[in-house]
Order: C-alpha cells, then structure tokens, then sequence
C-alpha cells in the first residue's frame, strides 16, 4: 500500500506543481476557478480514455506513438505558457496596479485563462494516465486490492497538498513583484516542458541526442529523490541531460524572452500614461 | 520554433538512418524480467524491445538510462538507449518494483 501511495502521489505531484504555478500566474482574472476546474476535469476524462487506447497509442508509429504523443502533448503546453507569458508582460503591471487599489478579481482574461486551462489538462492527461493504468492493474489484481486503492487516494491526497501549499507560499509574493515572479516561474516551467518533450523525442530516436549524458549530477540530486523531481517541473532539472534537451530549453528560454521584451515593451511606449 | 523543429527532424532522419543500431528484446512474464541481465555493445545506440506478456500494464523505467515507458497488459514497446559507455545500467518495472529487476550490461 505504501509503494501505491508513493507512486500515485508521484504522477500527482508534476500536475499539482503546475496547476498551482497557473493558479498564481492567473491571480485576479475573472472566473479562472472555473477554468482551471474545467481543465482537470478534461484532463482525467482525457486520462481514462488515453488508458483504454494507450496500446494503440503505443503500436503507433513503428512502436514509438507513446513518446511523440507525450512530445506532442509537452510541446503544446509550452506553446500556451509562452503565449500567457507574453500576454502577461503586456498585462501584468496594470493589474497589479489594479489589484493594489481594489484588492479583488477584476481584469477580464478569457483568452489567457483558455490557454492555461489547456496547460492544466495536458498536465493531468499526461500524468493521469499512467496513475489510471496502474489503477486498473491493481483492481485486476484482487485481495490487496482495497488497501491499495486507498493508497492510491492518499497518494493523489499528499500530492494535491504539496500543490496547495506552493500555491500559498507565492501569495506571500508582495503584489508589486508578484506577476513578475509567476511570470518567471511560467517561463521556467515552459522551458524545462521543452526539455522533457526533447528527452522523449531522443528516446523515439526521431531527434539525435547531442551528447547522450552531457553530465551526470545524480550524487548531489538525483531526478528520482523528491526534491530532484520537484525541481525538475519547476524549473526543468535533470540529473543526466542530453544536449538536445539543453538546446530545446535554452531556445524555448530565449524566445519567450524574446517576446516578452518585444511585445511588453512596445504597449508600453504606445500607450503612456495619462498625465 | 516549428522551423527549428523541422529542421532537427530532419538532421534526426538522416541520423537514425545512419545510425548502427544494436536489437535486443526483454520479456515481462509474471512481473519478473527474463532475462534480467541482458548484455549489449557499449557505443552503439540500441533499440530494445520489451515484451508483456502479463496481462496487467507495466512501467519500463531506469534511472541510470533515464528512460521511462508504460507496456500495456499483453502488448510490446521499443526505447531506444545510448550509446552506452561501457557498464551496469539497473532498470525495473515501477508497477511491480518487488520483483521486476534487472540490468543491462555494456561492454
């Protein structure tokens, strides 16, 4: 029951980190409970109907559907926290400002909020699946079956608590820094996204490598310790990278900062402050 | 970043064809590797097999390897790893970690 929960609490986590990451990031728009709801709901029907077909998933494409699927899913995620990254650049300080005088939800963001609704499913179909998988095979399993559902409930439990308390931690954030912070954290997290869809990429053998194992810090934080783990959503660690997820990060990185100074700078300049 | 895209993907084509690639096959057969040391060249890429014949899922995972694949009940997937440099390179099935052990070997 212990390795259940383990496991479980382990998939959840990656997905809790990132929703509560978007749950900041989107502070003070209108209705965003409901997209975000609406996202994890959509990522575990996602998830079951992704379990029943993944052997297709996985025959597909000479063997290799399962990674340019996951690729794929990462890749699309990128693209939405990029986007909501650039937007925010545009729109962050004057709902800062806004927040500071009113103090409550007040900016209208549907079109972020869409986008970072669709970051949350994706986060839960990918994770989701391989927790629905496991599920079944216990379930076919018998006697301990019980016992290790239970663990199972107590892994998705633990692993929604680490998500819940990131999220109060960044509120701590002073409002004057805080779009600035999430905003940071979403880049981060975009980039360590790319990363991984590389990693899969080179494991489909449809990328080279670049360098299988550029380094190898495991001895002083290893991927699979809970800190390494945690570290790699946020901010795309990895013990023993290739060099092609390097490349993939650092570009993802740079473009996103690219587009935040181009586009953020130039409403600024078009539109000053009335006197 | 679709050009780039492209553009790697295309590099990765010519790559792979190029590529001497070494086979080698792993069986799931009641959660247990078979076999559960299996030896491969070390410097050649190596696309490996892995055959579930149990009928509940299994997850192919090594933190040496870095590799990580879900092997439906009664199914078989492929991960490509290395080239290896020349040593022991644990693996083990994370749904059933009691008893689904082994190493590959590069030599």
């Amino acid at each position: 029951m212990l390795a259940t929960t383990i496991l479980v609490f382990r998939e959840v986590l990656e997905a809790a980190l990132i929703i509560s990451i978007v749950c900041a990031a989107t502070r003070g728009l209108v209705r965003r409970g409901y997209w975000v709801s609406l996202g994890v709901v959509l990522g575990v029907g996602g998830a079951v109907a992704l379990a029943f077909g993944a052997d297709r998933v996985a025959n597909s494409l000479e063997g290799v559907g399962q990674e340019i699927m996951n690729a794929a899913v990462l890749m699309a995620a990128v693209l939405m926290l990029a986007w909501h990254a650039i937007w925010m650049a545009r729109h962050g300080r004057a709902m800062a400002e806004e927040m500071k005088s009113v103090g409550a939800a007040v900016v209208d963001g549907s079109r972020p909020l869409r986008a970072l609704m669709l970051v949350v499913a994706l986060a839960v179909l990918r994770e989701g699946s391989e927790v629905v998988l496991f599920l079944f095979g216990i379930g076919a399993g018998g006697s301990s079956a019980m016992a290790m559902l239970a663990g199972g409930a107590i892994g998705v439990l633990a692993g929604a608590t680490v998500g819940v308390v990131l999220y109060f931690g960044l509120l701590r954030i002073p409002i004057r820094h805080f779009f600035t912070a999430t905003n940071w954290m979403v880049l981060l997290l975009a980039a360590g996204l790319a990363s991984q869809a590389a990693h899969f990429l080179i494991q489909a053998d449809w990328l080279p490598a670049l360098g299988t194992r550029l380094w190898d810090s495991s001895w002083l934080l290893s991927n699979e310790s809970l800190f390494g783990q945690t570290l790699r959503t946020l901010v795309g660690y990895d013990a023993r990278p290739a060099g092609m997820q390097l490349l993939f990060y650092f570009t993802t990185a740079i473009l996103i900062l690219t587009g935040m100074k181009t586009w953020g700078r130039s409403i600024a300049e078009v539109s000053p402050a009335p006197p | 970043m679709k050009l780039i895209l492209a553009g790697c993907l295309a590099i990765a084509c010519q790559g792979a064809m190029a590529a001497d690639i070494h086979e080698a096959t792993l069986v799931i057969q009641d959660h247990r590797f078979e076999p559960a040391e299996l030896t491969v060249p070390a410097g050649r890429k190596i696309k490996l097999t892995v055959v579930n014949n149990d009928a509940t899922a299994e997850e192919f995972e090594s933190y040496e390897l870095n590799r990580e694949k879900i092997v439906v009940g009664n199914s078989r997937i492929i991960v490509f790893v290395g080239p290896l440099e020349p040593g022991r390179y644990p693996f083990f099935g994370e749904f059933h970690m009691d008893t689904a052990k082994g190493s590959l070997i590069a030599e």
